[in-house]
């Protein structure tokens, strides 16, 4: 039955057990380095699909430790599609839990942060907001302001020092000793072809996340300051124009919002 | 039913490092494959990138996850997204491989071969002609590079293949690289079994390097690894295929260890000089 081949050739590819039964070349009847190959094939392919969505994780922990939790996390959670564009956005919670990484306190983060570049590597496209469009906005009506964000926008946190490794061991800074090993958030946009990962200022993830769930401009600053008090609206607003990460503003209508309330 | 429709002249697989290069110095290249699966995000440079290509030449979509020789039925969602992708592009071919790479619901990334019997034939024809119904194109089957073979098949490849071919009205993609791999791998003569291909369905050709290594036994086993030049016995029995039926759309493929630019474009352009000294003998 070809149904049974199939179902003992897969369950092989990840075991290391001899061949399966039914398998033959014009040599031998039991062609293990031929079946080899496949196992091979199947290993090498799915841990340089991870390789190739984490370079920079795998750049922090070296190639060899690399192939070996990327190893570890195949057997255990092997792609569910054809499309390998996503596969590993769980990576970062199982490096995570693997004790030989444990060391690497920052390192899920840094691959949450490439999981981020990949989803925006990838989103649809969109005209970034004019960095003018404030400009013409009534400055009483500001706070009644409600943005769209860009598809490939995720705003990003973390208790580590983050986007700063990220940055040095994906060459867009240099590698220098870390001064200070705070949490960074950062702001990972694709205004147009290329990803970009813009470091936040003080309250700026809060002032972003909620301006990026539909909050008007007005509710965001208050949150932030109450958030943070180093928050700075205009440096924010700054950050915010400049990096691509909406696409459009729209005036909520403070009347017909009570309304609906 | 489009007919598969590549012009009769080389190509090469598209890698992106190479984008730069091919808009800065336009060549005459016949036509671009690229890997279906790299497509399917929603945008961003791979979408702009393929759309710009697309618009100055012919285009090939290549499959490489659909797991058409698998016994379980096909991935409906996997199919509706090659259906959104041909409907973007209408590219001039779509190829897929007789070869299967998910199970269960695990896909395995690899060309994974299949015995050859009544019963797989009915599953693969079933699949092809499903592929069909929904991409409203005829599709190309590529014959695979594979290492071992099963106590169970009863039906010969070349056979096999022609019979999805009269069944389905689909094409079939020649892969030489893997005639000749196969062909080592088996202990076969490459030409027999060039001889025994159904040549007259075949709308397009591949070609590529491979690798050496043993088996137990210290027998040669070639590796399907894309990974070098095209090998001069995979020239020679590419000369001998276009020497039998003429001009056919011939791809080279180069996916690891991609080289710069100009090395690749003058694999196409050795398989091109092929090709023309074929359409000046026929034209004699």
């Amino acid at each position: 039955m070809s149904a049974a081949t199939q179902t003992a050739f897969a369950a092989g590819l990840f075991a290391a057990t001899p061949p399966p039964a039914g398998l033959t070349a014009w040599n031998s009847r039991a062609p293990e380095r031929r079946y080899g190959v496949y196992r091979n094939n199947v290993s090498a392919s799915l841990t340089g699909a991870l390789s190739s969505r984490f370079p920079v994780a795998e750049r922090i922990v070296g190639l060899e430790f690399f192939r070996a939790m990327a190893q570890a996390f195949v057997l255990l959670h092997p792609p569910r599609s054809p499309l390998l564009l996503a596969y590993g956005d769980d990576f970062p919670d199982f490096v995570a839990a693997f004790e030989p990484a444990r060391d690497i306190a920052y390192l899920p983060d840094v691959m949450r942060l490439e999981v981020a570049r990949g989803r925006a590597y990838h989103a649809a496209d969109a005209a970034p907001l004019d960095p003018q469009a404030l400009a013409a906005v009534d400055p009483a009506r500001l706070g009644d302001l409600v943005f769209t964000p860009h598809p490939a926008l995720s705003i990003f946190s973390s208790p580590h020092p983050a986007v700063s490794i990220w940055a040095m061991n994906a060459g867009e800074r240099p590698l220098t000793p870390l001064e200070c090993w705070d949490g960074e958030d950062a702001l990972v946009v694709r205004p147009q072809m290329i990803v970009e990962v813009t470091p936040l200022p003080p309250g700026g993830a809060i002032f972003h996340r909620l301006l990026a769930v539909g909050e008007t401009l007005g509710l965001a600053a208050e949150a932030a300051m109450a958030a943070e008090e180093r928050f700075d609206l205009s440096t924010n607003l700054a950050v915010l124009l400049r990096s691509g990460a909406f696409t459009a503003i729209r005036e909520e209508n403070p009347d017909e919002h009570r309304h609906h309330a | 039913m489009i007919p598969s429709r590549l012009p009769r002249r080389a190509g090469v697989g598209f890698k992106p490092e190479h984008f730069a290069d091919i808009l800065s110095a336009p060549e005459p290249i016949g036509f671009f494959e690229v890997h279906a699966e790299n497509y399917m995000g929603a945008g961003g440079p791979p979408h702009a990138q393929l759309g710009k290509l697309r618009e100055d030449h012919a285009l090939s979509i290549h499959g490489v996850g659909l797991s058409i020789g698998s016994m379980q039925p096909l991935d409906r969602d996997h199919l509706a997204r090659l259906k959104v992708l041909c409907d973007r592009y209408q590219p001039e071919s779509f190829s897929e491989h007789l070869a299967w790479s998910t199970h269960d619901s695990v896909f395995l990334n690899d060309l994974l071969p299949l015995p050859y019997t009544e019963e797989t034939l009915t599953h693969v024809v079933e699949h092809v002609d499903q592929v069909q119904d929904v991409l409203k194109r005829q599709m190309l089957l590529e014959n695979p590079a594979t290492y071992l073979l099963f106590e169970e098949s009863t039906i010969e490849e070349t056979v096999f293949l022609a019979e999805i071919a009269r069944r389905t009205g689909c094409g079939l993609l020649l892969d030489v690289n893997n005639v000749f791999v196969a062909a080592t791998n088996h202990n076969l003569d490459a030409r027999d079994y060039i001889a025994r291909f159904p040549l007259e369905v075949v709308r397009e050709i591949h070609l590529s390097g491979h690798s050496e290594t043993v088996d137990d036994l210290g027998a040669a086993l070639l590796i399907d690894s894309h990974d070098t030049p095209v090998k001069d016995p995979v020239w020679a029995l590419y000369e001998t295929v276009i020497g039998r039926i003429g001009p056919v759309a011939s791809l080279v493929e180069w996916d690891n260890d991609v080289p710069a630019w100009p090395v690749l474009r003058d694999e196409a352009m050795a398989a091109q000089r092929i090709l023309d000294a074929a359409a000046r003998q026929r034209a004699a």
